[in-house]
């Protein structure tokens, strides 16, 4: 299932890009195994303290599932203020 | 009153002040987030935000409901600042007006930690000598 991910920060540097289209198993359309399909293409985000993943503006657990068409975006550590 | 920005030009301060006034409120609290000039001895050329304007504004919104849940104030004003940042300027400005002075500075102290925690704003820093963005490492 192809999905578009927005990409902020340093993980925009990692993908050299702010929005990639990526492949996520039908199967499992999960925010979990999206972050394990990212770690692998991209081993950098891996080394980062932590990251979170959005859908649709709120932050989401491994657990939920992915939609066609949903905003999701990856978070690197936040640092405003 | 609640009012949230997320502005790419400088803060003013003083209009946040003025936005959050009230003849009812005895105790305000202005909190300004500056851009320092050294980072752990390193000295700082500049800062460049960015943001997810969408989430962020979505999440300030969350910020500032559960503090008129938990705190007894009456106005908050809460701008952000984006883009490039030179030294001793504003980055952000928290305002929280209450009747009484504990509830302001609570309130204010939340709003500015939680802040930074939740809300998907990012800076970098440059440096003479290269850069980082801040937090993203351990």
């Amino acid at each position: 299932m192809k999905i578009s991910l927005l990409a902020f920060g340093i993980a925009k540097e990692i993908f050299q890009t702010g929005q990639l289209t990526f492949e996520i198993p039908r199967e499992d359309p999960t925010v979990g195994a999206l972050r394990s399909r990212l770690e692998m293409a991209f081993p950098d985000i891996s080394r980062l303290a932590s990251y979170m993943i959005a859908i649709n503006d709120t932050y989401a657990s491994d657990s939920e599932s992915i939609k066609v068409g949903d905003e999701i975006a990856i978070i690197p550590p936040v640092s405003g203020g | 009153m609640t009012e949230i920005k997320i502005l790419n030009e400088p803060l003013n301060v003083d209009a946040c002040i003025v936005k959050a006034n009230d003849e009812a409120c005895g105790g305000m609290v202005v909190f300004t987030g500056m851009v320092r000039n050294r980072t752990k001895g390193k000295r700082v050329v500049r800062l460049e935000y960015e943001c997810y304007q969408s989430m962020a504004l979505k999440e300030l919104e969350k910020i500032t409901q559960e503090i008129f849940r938990l705190f007894d104030i009456k106005h908050i004003v809460i701008h952000h600042r984006i883009g490039v940042l030179n030294i001793g300027e504003p980055a952000v400005v928290i305002v929280t007006n209450a009747a009484h002075r504990d509830a302001a500075f609570e309130a204010c102290r939340y709003a500015i930690d939680t802040l930074k925690k939740t809300v998907p704003i990012w800076k970098k820093e440059i440096f003479e000598d290269g850069e980082q963005w801040v937090s993203a490492h351990a």
